[in-house]
């Protein structure tokens, strides 16, 4: 359990450190390239919590798609050299953080409200074990939440079509 | 048990994210920002399935398959804007200011 909670707290610390120095970095390379190390922790961070086929959908979808295509538009557009700052002035950083703030207020209250106690402890794990890590998310995903699954393909669908006639040379 | 200290965590990355997209003006770092919020929405989904069930997981994938057609259309709109304006600084963009 405290080998558990080592491996807990390093990568929520690498995770919120990385996506610090994120937001901050002048170059949106460097800024890309700290989220990438963001991604990475949270995908660990999903493991500890026993959602290992997430974890590894989490590294193929956001690291490995994701930010390649951001890094891609990044380069295309030449936005790699570092120019002046694009942080606010310092009355919209005083407002901004102020916001993010209290944000975090609420956030961290809202935790208080406890989530109803469901499943006993370790049944995911079990789940897991029993009947390996993909079908306890696959056949719910294939029965229950099968209309949602088909309307996504259709959203990937658009998506692919709008990006396509988006970035065609004549609007 | 890590439910706590998750949400905990969770908070913090959401609350970075919004201060990313008030603190920037370069719009392509701005949708990066987005990203970090979904991840930690994501997050929260992950930490509360474990005593709720899978369906938690499952809105993860939801959100995942979401996050990247937001990305590729958005990255799209940012192209044809730079094609545009040569700027993704959000402050040059003020066509609709009359």
């Amino acid at each position: 359990m405290t080998a558990t909670l080592v491996i807990f707290w390093g990568f929520a610390a690498l995770a919120v450190g990385a996506a610090l120095l994120c937001i901050t970095r002048k170059n949106p390379v460097a800024s890309a390239l700290w989220l990438v190390v963001t991604l990475f922790s949270i995908a660990a961070l999903f493991v500890v919590l026993d959602a290992q086929f997430i974890a590894v959908l989490q590294l193929l979808v956001y690291a490995g798609a994701i930010m390649v295509l951001f890094l891609f538009v990044i380069m295309l557009l030449n936005l790699g050299r570092g120019g002046p700052s694009d942080l606010k002035g310092p009355a919209g950083l005083a407002v901004g953080v102020l916001l993010a703030g209290l944000m975090l207020v609420q956030l961290l209250g809202l935790r208080q409200a406890s989530a109803a106690p469901g499943l006993a402890a370790g049944a995911m794990a079990r789940a897991a074990a029993e009947q390996g890590m993909v079908p306890p998310i696959a056949r719910p995903l294939f029965s229950v939440y099968l209309v949602p699954f088909e309307i996504t393909s259709i959203l990937l669908l658009a998506a692919l079509v709008g990006a396509v006639v988006l970035a065609k040379r004549k609007l | 048990m890590l439910l706590g200290p998750s949400l905990a965590v969770s908070a913090v990355l959401f609350a970075l994210g919004v201060a990313g997209v008030l603190l920037r003006r370069n719009a392509i770092v701005i949708f990066m920002c987005v990203e970090l919020m979904l991840n930690a929405v994501n997050l929260t989904f992950v930490a509360l399935a474990q005593q709720l069930g899978v369906a938690g997981q499952i809105f993860v994938f939801f959100v995942m398959a979401v996050a990247a057609a937001e990305a590729a259309v958005g990255l799209a709109i940012m192209l044809a804007i730079y094609r545009h304006r040569q700027t993704v600084n959000l402050q040059d963009i003020n066509l609709l200011k009359g």
